[in-house]
């Protein structure tokens, strides 16, 4: 089965699943598939980094977070009737939340990209790793927006002509950004600039002696990436209708790059086969016993040991070029 | 007053900093001799300490307890080494952080399994119950004392193994070139497991003294571990003597940053604002000591390979 069928299958299964769930009254089963969406988004941001750039960010955690929290702060304001600053009341409009949460991720991005692309390897892991780890004991203890208890967001917020608060629409909007972005990542992969990240991260001294100046590259890589985390990231708050530290600890970090590696690295819709099968996991194995980590611990290694292109490329027998 | 209070933080910062050692000494070494990432570390702390636990209060003695950390860490230590790590030596680091992830949810899981999910206590022997009179002035507890003894003479023994002993030469040899030492006719992969080991029972240990102190659960690995990374980057990856210097470092900074943070900011903010402002700041402190470090030194203060 060639990849490109393979990924026809999934977008079918993702859009059309959760409507015959929905036509069962099953609403437990739609919010599976826009978890699954959701995550598979935050994975598609990371792949970009990862897969694409090569940088091996191990602090993706803090921009699922910005998004989560931008989103919660937002409502939190808006609901509350308190101003933010003065003269603005946040807000609970999905379409004023989702530009400002990728805008603030984009400037941390941007910040914390330009440090951290001073070093390579090991050293590039760990200072991600220290900012999201920064980022996460300070919402702990900074106690204004709920600090370690996280922060409820009471209402849903709002997209104009849908009703978010039924799970089908809710997922039509999770879903619909995920194949945006699919189709703009794709295009992006395409370009000029996606050759070149790409190159970058076959040989960099190769590229770098063409005359492509690979900071600029590696960065604006970075800060897209960054972006679309944050915005699954706001959309998971609006899903539970809370947000936590927890967003920002190593753990979520790590689980967005299992995603990311689950489904196959690099692979356009790698994250979606990843979140999918991380959601169907736990939701299978979680049912049947409580230790279900355990086994999702044994699949991560043996993929990671054994299965090099992950699920699409088990699936697919294609070999993904290096 | 001050004064003694400063003394006291400066021992609690000493003996956080002793433990970090324990546990950055074995990353440092793991990553310098094997270039491997080992996420997995904090499991083996976590299993010292619930071998510790369930020992103790199987026995009645700490000692034994002691013994049986180290052993039942070295233990998993080596499986792990011949079942899993060998394959990533020569993977790039995004496998090891991964195949170490899964790791950790694969201990943690069967620990839980193990002995649920309840913490255990362990308790501090009886002969170090209570607290020690230091230089005439301040009152300190005889089993954070016994620690920072038992910490600095493992630190100690460490220094001597691995620059005064032909098994330490060998694995300083190994950290260097790991090519030219397997040519040499030096059994490679054995140094390899036996550093493995080395660090996963200094981790175990780690985790047996400091659950004392603590609970003994689940997650007790995942805290350390990331200050031990910490310690590690800054002293610089590969080092044993950056690992010593960084430990202290970050141990002081901690302690003395949470005791001390809140107050200074008093003198120039209004008090519950500076409290808030403190205690988030000293949350924080030691990771962006980390990153200023790093713009500065992108090697770490003691950059192992030149």
């Amino acid at each position: 089965m060639s990849e490109k069928y393979l990924n026809r299958i999934m977008i079918a299964l993702l859009v059309g699943l959760p409507w015959l769930a929905h036509w069962l009254d099953e609403p437990y089963y739609v919010s599976l598939a826009t978890r699954i969406a959701i995550l598979a988004l935050a994975g598609v941001g990371l792949n970009l980094a990862l897969g694409l750039g090569g940088m091996v960010s191990f602090g993706h955690a803090a921009f699922f977070g910005i998004g989560g929290y931008v989103t919660g702060i937002l409502a939190s304001h808006a609901l509350n009737y308190e101003p933010i600053i003065s003269g603005f009341m946040g807000t609970t409009q999905m379409l004023i939340i989702w530009p400002l949460a990728m805008l603030i991720a984009a400037v941390v991005a941007l910040f914390i990209g330009l440090l951290s692309l001073r070093t390579s390897g090991v050293y590039f892991i760990m200072i991600t790793l220290a900012f999201a780890q920064m980022i996460y004991y300070f919402s702990i203890s900074w106690p204004t927006y709920g600090g370690e208890d996280g922060l409820p967001i009471y209402m849903r917020n709002g997209f104009p002509g849908l009703n978010t608060l039924q799970p089908i629409q809710f997922f039509m909007i999770c879903c619909t950004l995920l194949l945006i972005t699919l189709w703009g990542v794709s295009r992006l992969q395409n370009s000029r600039f996606g050759n070149a990240l790409q190159a970058l991260r076959q040989n960099e001294t190769r590229v770098t002696s063409i005359g492509i100046n690979p900071l600029g590259i590696k960065l604006t890589a970075f800060v897209i990436s960054a972006t679309i985390t944050a915005l699954a990231g706001s959309l998971f708050a609006d899903l539970n209708r809370f947000v936590s530290p927890t967003m920002f600890s190593w753990h979520t970090s790590g689980e967005i790059m299992i995603f990311v590696i689950l489904g196959g690295l690099g692979r356009l819709y790698g994250p979606l086969a990843g979140a999918g099968l991380f959601i169907l996991c736990e939701a299978l194995l979680g049912g049947w016993t409580e230790y279900w980590q355990f086994f999702l611990g044994l699949l991560l290694l043996g993929v990671v040991l054994f299965a090099r292109g992950g699920l699409i490329g088990l699936l697919s027998r294609e070999q993904k070029n290096a | 007053m001050g004064a003694i209070l400063l003394l006291e933080q400066c021992l609690n910062g000493l003996q956080l900093g002793i433990m970090l050692f324990l546990m950055a000494a074995g990353l440092t070494l793991i990553f310098g001799v094997m270039g491997l990432i080992n996420l997995a570390h904090g499991s083996l702390y976590m299993i010292g300490a619930f071998a510790c636990a369930a020992v103790a209060s199987w026995t009645g003695s700490f000692t034994l307890g002691l013994v049986a950390s180290v052993v039942c860490a070295a233990a998993a230590g080596a499986l792990i080494e011949i079942g899993v790590m060998r394959r990533l030596y020569q993977r790039d680091h995004l496998d090891q952080v991964l195949a170490t992830f899964a790791l950790i949810l694969i201990s943690s899981e069967a620990m839980r399994w193990l002995f649920g999910s309840y913490p255990l206590y362990l308790d501090v022997p009886e002969m170090f119950y209570g607290a020690i009179n230091l230089f005439g002035v301040l009152q300190y507890s005889r089993y954070r004392l016994f620690i920072i003894v038992l910490g600095l003479l493992t630190a100690v023994g460490i220094y001597l193994l691995i620059n005064k002993t032909r098994i330490g030469m060998r694995i300083r040899a190994g950290a260097a070139d790991r090519q030219m030492t397997a040519a040499l006719g030096i059994n490679i992969s054995l140094i390899f497991t036996l550093v493995f080991a080395l660090g996963a029972a200094l981790a175990g240990f780690a985790g047996a003294l400091v659950g004392s102190i603590q609970s003994v659960d689940i997650g007790m690995g995942e805290p350390v571990l990331i200050l031990a990374f910490v310690v590690v980057v800054i002293g610089g990856i590969g080092s044993i003597r950056g690992a010593l210097v960084g430990a202290i470092i970050v141990g002081m900074v901690d302690t003395l940053g949470r005791g001390y943070l809140p107050q200074l900011l008093q003198l120039i903010l209004d008090p519950v604002f500076a409290n808030t402002l403190g205690a988030a700041l000293a949350s924080i402190a030691i990771y962006l000591l980390m990153i200023i470090i790093l713009i500065f030194k992108p090697k770490g203060l003691f950059p192992a390979h030149g």
